[in-house]
């Protein structure tokens, strides 16, 4: 219905009548006039500001200016205007690359993201290294992002041209070889082929000109051996794999010698047990510190370096004796070198003998020992020559003669840095200034650099084109990843400059590979072909004919030389060691690496004086006291005391790669230069230990920065261990079964619980750790920290207990003592046996760290992952209290862009150390709780990448950064619901109706079953392969 | 009228009238300060001073700057907590169930007692919010609407639980103070001289004329008030305790836990009480209404809870041995010979054998030792708090995390803190309230004064 409008009001009468005086003010809305523009005068000033405009101002004003500061500054955020076709934001791309830094090799894959590297995987296309990687490779890609790298090329000092110091160096090179003067380029070793054809190049362009290759940690007297025997100087290449028995003499195979990781892979296959294996290899070792190896053996003797080449000729004389040939002379009483000899000789052609010294002598017998067990064809292979190490002790020396009488008169330091890692590093030193060309390649002024006149930095591996042929073989190929970050050139690209080419290194990279590989291969037609399947794959393999014959030398007079140099005496020595993680001392400035546990003695951020216990107690030291390690002739090294188990007595061991003062911030002045301490014989052979004249202390105290200070388990069936007679027995040997008495009897602690069963019916993540594979080598370490944004909190904050690392090892030794003598207990053997036991956060299914949480911060996911919702957390640590293992790690300080952690936690305290964080991981603010996540990150981008797919993820797709770094394999990661899952098949997973499952392998177990936590994360017993 | 016999002991001496009691207690809010309170407030507020120095840097810098590590999480911040907590006890317990009970020589100490409580559960609080990592976070653990959906508080926390039961003891302890302050407070701006403060006593005296209504309505608050506190005297200290009783943690893991530390809170509260008392007492002069019989009865308490502590003690070793867990047992055999073992004899001196000097008569009646008792056993409580804490975080489970804990600067700071914060309060307390409750010691002149069993025996 309508309403219609039917009544009229009016204003007054004058609306009525329409007065004219209201017609003319009708419209307005106030009909009288408003006095607002008038002064108090009457007067209307329009031109004045007023009252409401007064207001008006104001109040736009305090809007204006608070809205002005409420607003976020837009940092340099620019879209690209093109998006590259394959640039995702989100989703990262994978190149094949190689690593290949003084003669260590990985073939990796590089994460990149936003066109940044941000995280290096193994490569498991090569059949080689299948995939492994140690943490040195993984931390490598911070040294990318190293603010201490030089910008650009530098002469004597001060930043200059690549054009002018090109033409400057290549004039006194061609004055200096027209002059006969001797120009050198000193290297490490070298596994590029393409490096190593133009170093030929250049030697080609200037007569005169000579390659001098050492190493850091020389094995010299090894290549040595193998050429007199082989004619070939090279390292063998050793399969562990096929090995049943191992001897190792002071090689650090599993941690540090050669090629740890590739060994440590082969080796582990051979430590896996399961229904269907029932055997393990034996491992011997005897060793001048604790090494890893030594920590994985089954059977260690601990000798003083001195003992090294009389048990050399002991173990060469029950081998001879065994296969009927003619004994030696000589030889020291060692213990278990008989037992180690009777297990060669009953692995015949199934055994290896390896040998950490750098005497040729020695390495002669060695050889020799391999040679009649049989072992060369089998499980050392010689067709496969490994160019790992091509260091050679008496050029150096030839060098260093060469530069004192002036032979030598130019020198151009190829990616090494004599002046601090060689034994000839104060001739170095005081030559180089001395020089006419003094050419340093290095990224950095390192010690070697500082002291060049020109400084041409290199590319960082991954901003380069690379290829290294490690194996005779096997070749990998490297691309860059990121485009140059500063004005550095590629070494590769300098040498062929100053050899007058202009090739740049890809192109030339192509000719190399397009002459000597691409004809060893059929399966492509066009190089471009054959060069981009390389390129994908980044590895390539061809196969050799050449098999050297063993040729037999006179070992008496090596056995009489090595009677004289190895006598037994009761003088205290020193043992040079590199630790896993810093090794040469290369990365010293590489904050990840410097914080990196050492495996044994869990310290970082320092080298010290490791003495064994009973050194300590006769010289009366302890953990922490400085001693003054004095070698005559030689400055005294003031060092803390570590006080080490299974250190032989009489022995100080010392880690090389610390005491460096031209790293950078985060790597000058950690630890101690023991490089002076390398002695050199009279023919050259560059010798790891000597004897000390004197430790005493200085009276000062130093504490050491360890992430374990008690070391041992105290009785506590944390690490079930057994051994495989008792194995192949029963094997549930060395399971506890705690139980828990109620009055209804005895009963497992998983039938008694508060809680209520929680149904994962879709997935459910878990791990599997194998304690007999882990080899305690740190790797997932370092990729965990990597992957997941972990800070580096520095030397201070490690000695408060506060290393943020959310993976860690712990090392156990074993105690003489009672198991009720508590005290006793905590003290290690003297010679312990030793247990490695990755921890981190267990994913509880009954997680006591989630009752607690008062905001639930940390709940548990329908997958079983136990979740930390960082921004919920308001840092109450109640969870950290209640985590039994002690997984939980507090963000006691604001880690990132704080001065007080920027020398050390450069991955989050300058613009180009935040490059390498992981975007798809949050950094953690001040006051919250952190731990591991399972990489909950890469379970969430593999369950979207095969939802897109429509399928279910597969096993192995989905994997943490801690299993898929780890090179023995020991850790494990997959869905538990999946039967078909590695981790479910390890478990013997059984499945009933009621959706419930266990796992029926006997050897797998919780840790701390007895509090009923149900863990996800599994461990399988130790076993050792003890003779009986 | 009740007659109290002859036998029991007056509680208020020197014939007091009670024009005296109201002339001796006002006496000092009227007067000017005196030299001692000026001195001991300036102390106090240095105390104070450096304290939020500390705290400031604390709440700068991150947690870190305090000796925590990441096997120990907690150490003197949680430590501190349930100390005060403890030590605020013994104000709820004399004013709600003594005076259930009817004692009536809770008259004379209950004013001090209850503002102790207050103070120390507001330093109590303090420790709760200095010892998150994200301070500023802090209501997220009060069940507030949100705009997160249904995001709530963990409910089976017990941090939670302590969430609600601090803030619901400040708030009866605060209010039950503050009724019994009224009549008093009407006193004194009836006697006061000057506009100022007749004016600011007046507001806080919400109008009290001491009408017969009145002093119905205040007896019945009292009562109902009485009644809500009583068993918060037992809940406070159990759900404290539960902090620990619930969790995993060898040591913390006990079902003793609620009565030994309500026994172990009244036994620190009572302690301190007689420490602040006997320190009012003098400087004040109120020797006539704290006798000697105040402080004897107080020491009994002192001495029966102490034992209660002692017993709870040995049985938790009894318990870790008759439990054959291996952990328990360890946790305990740890406590009395590991490296922390010289706070373990420390407490266990402190606690079980000082509190049995009490025993004897003397000793109890001697201001000197009742004096060096009471702080003796306060410094035992915190060790108490100390090493359940400490010594059973820092040796867990598993050996490779077992690390100690060693104090900085800032944990005794912040601890310094909450002393300058108790102390300013009290002081100020002490100066500008009635430290004892005239209205209430008057009821009882009559009947249980010296004049009354003078009185009697004639």
């Amino acid at each position: 219905m309508e309403i219609t409008k039917n009544k009229t009001y009016w204003k007054g009468l004058e609306e009525l009548s329409n007065d004219t005086e209201f017609v003319k003010n009708a419209s307005n809305e106030f009909p009288e006039y408003l006095p607002i523009n008038q002064n108090n005068n009457g007067e209307s000033e329009d031109y004045l500001t007023h009252r409401r405009d007064f207001l008006k101002m104001v109040g736009f004003g305090v809007a204006a200016v608070s809205l002005a500061a409420c607003e976020t500054p837009v940092k340099k955020a620019i879209p690209y205007l093109n998006k590259p076709e394959d640039i995702d934001p989100s989703i990262p791309n994978y190149y094949a690359s190689t690593y290949a830094e003084a003669g260590d090799y990985a073939s990796i894959l590089v994460k990149t993201k936003d066109g940044r590297p941000i995280k290096i995987e193994g490569n498991k296309l090569s059949s080689l290294t299948e995939g492994t990687l140690g943490a040195k490779v993984q931390a490598s890609i911070l040294n990318l992002y190293d603010t201490t790298r030089l910008a650009s090329p530098t002469r004597k000092g001060k930043e200059a041209s690549w054009s002018e110091i090109d033409a400057e160096i290549v004039s006194r090179l061609k004055a200096m070889s027209a002059a006969g003067e001797g120009i050198r380029m000193v290297t490490n070793s070298i596994l590029s082929p393409s490096v190593k054809q133009a170093i030929a190049e250049f030697k080609a362009a200037y007569p005169g000109s000579e390659q001098v290759c050492y190493d850091a940690i020389s094995i010299s007297g090894l290549l040595d051996a193998n050429n007199s025997n082989f004619g070939i100087r090279a390292v063998p290449h050793y399969d562990f794999s096929k090995a049943e028995a191992v001897v190792t003499l002071d090689a650090d195979f599993l941690g540090t010698w050669i090629a740890p990781e590739m060994y440590s892979r082969q080796f582990s296959k051979t430590r896996k047990l399961g229904k269907d294996k029932k055997t393990m290899s034996r491992l011997f070792a005897f060793e001048s510190i604790l090494s890893t190896t030594g920590a994985s053996a089954d059977h260690r003797t601990a000798i003083k370096p001195s003992q090294l080449g009389g048990a050399a000729i002991a173990l060469y004389n029950e081998i001879a004796k065994g296969t009927g040939n003619a004994t030696l002379s000589g030889g020291a009483d060692v213990k278990l070198i008989k037992e180690a000899a009777q297990d060669m000789l009953a692995a015949r052609g199934k055994s290896i003998v390896v040998c950490g010294s750098n005497d040729q002598r020695i390495q002669l017998l060695i050889n020799q020992i391999n040679q009649m067990l049989g072992n060369y064809g089998t499980t050392i292979d010689l067709t496969r020559a490994s160019y790992f190490r091509q260091g050679n002790d008496q050029s150096v020396k030839q060098l260093v003669a060469d530069l004192k009488s002036g032979a030598v008169k130019g020198l151009i330091f190829y990616n090494c840095n004599p002046a601090y890692d060689s034994a000839f590093a104060s001739e170095f030193s005081s030559a180089v200034s001395k020089l006419k060309l003094s050419v340093s390649i290095s990224d950095r002024t390192d010690e070697t650099a500082g002291l060049c006149e020109f400084v041409c930095p290199d590319h960082h591996y991954l901003e380069s084109w690379s290829d290294a042929e490690p194996v005779k073989g096997f070749l990998s190929l490297g691309q860059p990843t990121i485009s140059p970050i500063f004005k550095t050139r590629q070494a590769l690209e300098s040498l062929l400059k100053w050899s007058g080419s202009t090739a740049d290194a890809d192109d030339y990279i192509k000719s190399v590979w397009q002459k000597n590989y691409f004809t060893q291969q059929s399966a492509y037609l066009t190089f471009t072909e054959f060069w981009n399947a390389t390129l994908h794959d980044g590895v390539f393999t061809y196969s050799t004919q050449e098999s050297p014959a063993f040729t037999a030398v006179d070992l008496n007079s090596a056995a009489s030389g090595i009677a004289a140099s190895y006598k037994s005496s009761n003088q205290l020595e020193y043992r040079l060691y590199e630790k896993i993680a810093i090794g040469d001392g290369r990365y010293a400035n590489n904050p990840w690496l410097q914080e990196m546990p050492d495996p044994i003695s869990k310290a970082c951020w320092d080298n010290y004086a490791a003495i064994s216990k009973s050194t300590a107690l006769g010289l009366g030291l302890k953990d922490g006291d400085m001693v003054n390690v004095s070698v005559s002739g030689k400055e005294a090294l003031e060092l803390p005391v570590l006080v080490q188990p299974g250190q032989p007595t009489g022995v100080v061991a010392i880690a090389l790669g610390y005491g460096r003062t031209a790293a950078g911030k985060c790597g000058n002045q950690i630890g101690k230069n023991a490089y002076p301490l390398l002695r050199v014989e009279a023919d050259g052979v560059v010798v790891n230990y000597g004897v000390v004249a004197e430790l005493k202390a200085s009276g000062n105290n130093r504490a050491l920065a360890q992430t374990q200070t008690h070391h041992t388990i105290m009785g506590r069936a944390i690490v079930q261990e057994s051994t495989l007679k008792e194995y192949k027995q029963d094997p549930k040997a060395g399971r506890f079964y705690p139980k828990v008495a109620t009055y209804e009897g005895a009963k497992k602690p998983v039938e008694i619980s508060l809680w209520d069963e929680y149904q994962r019916k879709n997935h459910n993540w878990g791990m599997v750790i194998d304690l007999n594979s882990c080899t305690g080598c740190g790797a997932c370490t370092i990729a965990c920290q990597v992957e997941n944004n972990v800070p580096v909190v520095g030397r201070q904050e490690v000695i408060n207990r506060r290393e943020m690392h959310w993976i860690r090892i712990d090392r156990y030794y074993s105690s003489d003592a009672n198991e009720n003598d508590l005290k006793g207990l905590e003290e290690a053997s003297e010679n312990p046996e030793v247990v490695f036991q990755p921890l981190m956060c267990q994913h509880c299914n009954h997680a006591p760290c989630e009752t607690v949480c008062p905001v639930l911060a940390t709940t548990h996911s329908s997958e079983g992952l136990n979740q930390m919702t960082y921004n919920r957390c308001i840092g109450t640590r109640y969870c950290a209290n209640n985590c039994p293992y002690k997984v939980r790690r507090f963000n006691w300080f604001k880690y990132h862009n704080n001065v007080q952690f920027a020398d050390v936690n450069t991955a989050m305290n300058n613009d180009l150390g935040k490059m390498v964080l992981n975007p798809d991981v949050t950094v953690r603010s001040r006051g919250v709780m952190e731990k591991c996540t399972f990489c909950v990150q890469r379970i969430q981008e593999g369950k979207l990448t095969a939802k897109k797919e429509k399928r279910r993820p597969v096993d192995g797709e989905i994997n943490t950064a801690c299993a898929s770094s780890c090179p023995s394999e020991a850790i494990v990661f997959g869905d538990l619901n999946d039967p078909k899952s590695k981790v479910a098949q390890l478990l013997s997973m059984e499945y009933y109706e009621d959706g419930s499952k266990a796992a029926k392998e006997d050897r797998a177990y919780h840790v701390l079953e007895e509090i009923n936590v149900q863990p996800n994360v599994y461990y399988l017993t130790k076993i050792r392969n003890k003779k009986a | 009228m009740q007659v109290t016999s002859s036998v029991r002991p007056p509680l208020v001496t020197g014939g007091k009238t009670a024009h005296d009691v109201t002339n001796d207690i006002c006496k000092q809010i009227e007067g000017k300060p005196t030299k001692l309170w000026f001195f001991a407030l300036t102390i106090s507020l240095l105390l104070l001073s450096f304290g939020v120095y500390t705290l400031a840097i604390t709440w700068w810098e991150g947690i870190g700057v305090w000796g925590l590590n990441k096997t120990v999480g907690w150490a003197w911040d949680i430590t501190n907590f349930v100390w005060w907590v403890g030590i605020g006890h013994a104000g709820t317990l004399i004013s709600a169930i003594l005076l259930l009970f009817r004692q009536k020589w809770r008259t004379s100490i209950n004013r001090a007692a209850e503002a102790m409580t207050i103070f120390a559960v507001l330093c109590a609080g303090s420790f709760i919010l200095m010892h998150m990592g994200r301070t500023w976070l802090a209501h997220w653990a009060l069940p507030l609407p949100n705009t997160y959906g249904s995001l709530w508080v963990n409910f089976n926390s017990p941090l939670v639980w302590d969430v609600f039961a601090i803030s619901t003891y400040l708030s009866v302890s605060l209010v039950f103070w503050y009724i019994g302050l009224i009549p008093d407070l009407a006193t004194i701006r009836e006697r006061a001289t000057k506009p100022i403060p007749r004016a600011i006593y007046g507001a806080l005296s919400f109008g009290w004329v001491g009408s017969a209504k009145h002093w119905s309505r205040y007896e019945t608050v009292s009562l109902i008030l009485a009644g809500l506190s009583t068993p918060l005297v037992l809940s406070v200290h159990t759900i404290v305790s539960f902090d620990f009783a619930t969790s995993v943690i060898p040591g913390w893991h006990t079902t003793i836990f609620p009565p030994y530390f309500v026994a172990g809170a009244i036994f620190s509260g009572f302690a301190m009480v007689l420490t602040l008392m006997l320190v009012t007492r003098a400087t004040f002069n109120l020797q006539d209404y704290i006798t000697l019989e105040h402080i004897d009865s107080m020491n009994k308490v002192i001495m029966l809870t102490g034992s209660i502590v002692g017993i709870a003690y040995i049985t938790e070793f009894f318990i870790a041995w008759y439990s054959g867990v291996e952990y328990e047992q360890y946790a305990f055999i740890n406590r009395a010979f590991g490296p922390y073992s010289w706070a373990y004899w420390t407490m266990m001196t402190c606690n079980v054998i000082s509190p049995q000097l009490f025993w004897f008569s003397k000793i109890r009646r001697n201001i000197a030792a009742t004096f060096i008792i009471s702080i003796i056993v306060n410094i035992g409580m915190w060790f108490e708090r100390f090493v359940i804490i400490v010594t059973s975080l820092h040796r867990d489970y598993i050996p490779s995390s077992w690390a100690m804990f060693y104090p900085t600067l800032y944990d005794v700071g912040d601890y310094i803190f909450s002393f300058g914060f108790f102390f300013t309060c009290f002081f100020l307390f002490a100066k500008f309230l009635p430290v004892i409750n005239m209205a209430e010691v008057k009821a009882i002149i009559k009947s249980s004064s010296e004049n009354v069993a003078q009185k009697v025996k004639h």
